[in-house]
């Protein structure tokens, strides 16, 4: 029996409401290992027979795994262009993942929280992503997973250099711990850039998830550790943590500053993207990112009665191009999804009050 | 302005900082489309940036001779074109030219994170095997026959334990 991906896949809706600790900050938490098999070309080097071969003997010893009991399991050349456009827009496979095809596949398990790459850059890419900031967890359970998966793979392993990956900037850990963080707040008060720079200085790296500094779509940013090689993983990831908690500490100030020193800006930010969302007709993916992404700050800031939090990470996903196909069951023209589009979050939108200022804090 | 990847105009230009160091990168659009520059994933950038600053480095270490990978057949001159490596064997072939870019790519050049099972295992038990060993040396020297014969059986039991080993 082979289960189509749509029919696998958990909905928007689901997606949107998971939650996390610190999430109306730090989006999700992402751990990845980069592990080769033994006596095997990398992928870019690899002739087409033992890619496949890759692909045999990793797919079936990753599907056996307990955290696998559920899965969707496949080869990148049987998906649609508009089914890896739709696990990239869910951030489950890379760009150039999407673009494989013979040789490359993918495992993903049951809830969407651990996935694997076969024949990406590396043999494998493990992935797990949890919701907020949640990276010693997420670590630890990559580690049990990539410790059960060790005893069906002879992983290329050297004493000194560690697990041994095509790009020498993953040797040794093989592991790239990153947080995927909304800052709206330190974008709005021009402070942003000065802390890119800041956490660069660290030896980490920050940037638009979607574009460069200040011109980040949707306000995202993403921090990840740089250095693979010389630190242990509980290292690593306790630096990043340590990073993204004093991002969310600024975060959190930057908001609280704006509502205290330059509330009619932000009310006036938020009331116009509730007012463009609630009535355009026509709307670019990029636009409804960063009106959504304003919306998302208002209701961290209780300044959006009746709109929830899990519902503007709903449309977050659904605006996205492919996602967009999915629901209308067809293919769509750039300017139809932006007809599209609008005509969702009109509807979405429909009956949300404006902005209500909090009360005035009564000196007694 | 020519694509730093191959002689094609270079229509994407990037700028990172990394540890306080701007980078700057030309590519034209198929060399920045199969880089994966414009993967929102993100991951990709970064790796190019140090991969091709890297692949340099490398390159100039090399002292003129064209190291070749025994395994996978993988040159230098392939490494420079695409800042990765062939195979896992490509780390020995490649290791004294490595050596300098790892350094200044990484903490340290010495992994000292996660060991799979298996090889810890074989590390401690290669460890406890040696011990036994100079145990043994030690009572025979002290003439404590009755010790030596026991550290003997324990070593003949070490010995059928690890052959009883099923292979990965
Ligand atoms: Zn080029
Ligand atoms: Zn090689």
């Amino acid at each position: 029996m082979k289960m189509e991906l749509n029919e696998f896949l958990i909905s928007a809706e689901e997606f949107g409401q998971r939650t996390g600790p610190h999430d109306a900050i730090v989006l999700s938490s992402r751990v990845r290992l980069a592990r080769n098999i033994v006596g095997i070309p990398f992928p870019g080097r690899a002739d087409r027979e033992s890619k496949q071969r890759v692909l045999e003997t990793v797919q079936p010893a990753v599907e056996s795994l307990p955290e696998m009991k559920s899965h969707f399991s496949g080869a990148m050349a049987d998906l649609k262009a508009v089914e890896k456009q739709i696990l990239m827009e869910r951030h489950l496979i890379s760009r150039e993942h999407a673009a494989k095809g013979a040789g490359s596949g993918i495992v993903l398990n049951r809830d969407e929280t651990l996935c694997v790459m076969v024949n990406e850059e590396d043999h494998l890419r493990i992935q797990s992503i949890r919701p907020g900031l949640q990276l010693k967890q997420v670590w630890q359970r990559i580690d049990k997973f990539d410790s059960e998966l060790e005893a069906k793979i002879g992983y290329a392993f050297s004493d000194k250099l560690g697990y041994l990956t095509a790009c020498p900037t993953n040797l040794g850990t093989g592991i790239r711990v990153s947080a995927m963080l909304h800052l709206p707040g330190l974008v709005l008060n021009e402070q942003v850039n000065q802390i890119i720079q800041a956490v660069n200085k660290l030896g980490h790296t920050v940037r638009g998830f979607y574009g460069e500094g200040t011109e980040a779509l949707g306000h995202i940013f993403q921090v990840s550790n740089q250095m693979t090689l010389g630190e242990t993983e509980a290292e690593i990831v306790e630096r990043i943590n340590k990073v993204v908690l004093q991002i969310v500490e600024h975060e959190a100030t930057a908001r609280r500053t704006l509502l205290e020193k330059k509330p009619n800006e932000l009310f006036n930010h938020v009331g116009r993207a509730l007012g463009v969302t609630a009535h355009a007709h026509i709307i670019s993916s990029k636009e409804a990112m960063n009106l959504l992404s304003l919306l998302r700050l208002g209701i961290s800031m209780n300044l959006m009665p009746g709109l929830e939090r899990s519902s503007l990470d709903e449309l977050f996903l659904l605006i996205q191009p492919a996602h967009l196909q999915q629901t209308c069951g067809e293919k769509l023209a750039s300017e139809q999804r932006d007809l599209v589009r609008a005509g969702l979050l009109r509807k979405r939108m429909k009956g949300v009050k404006g902005v209500k200022p909090p009360p005035e804090p009564s000196d007694a | 302005m020519k694509c730093s990847q191959c002689e094609s105009p270079a229509t994407v230009h990037l700028t990172e900082i990394i540890d306080g160091k701007t980078k700057k990168i030309d590519l034209c659009e198929s060399c920045a489309k199969e880089k994966g520059v414009t993967d929102p994933s993100g991951f990709a950038l970064a790796d190019l940036l140090l991969g091709l600053g890297a692949s340099s480095e490398i390159e100039s270490s090399g002292e003129g001779k064209q190291l070749v990978c025994g395994a996978c057949g993988f040159t230098q001159a392939d490494f420079k074109k695409s800042g990765r490596l062939g195979c896992p064997e490509c780390y020995s072939t490649f290791a004294d030219p490595l050596e300098a870019m790892l350094k200044q790519m990484h903490k340290d050049t010495l992994h000292r994170g996660k060991v799979p099972a298996h090889l810890k295992e074989q590390r401690e038990r290669g460890m406890k095997r040696a011990d036994l060993q100079m145990q043994l040396e030690e009572s025979i020297k002290a003439e404590n026959y009755e010790l030596a014969a026991q550290i003997r059986d324990q070593l003949k039991q070490f010995a059928v334990s690890t052959a009883s080993r099923p292979k990965e």
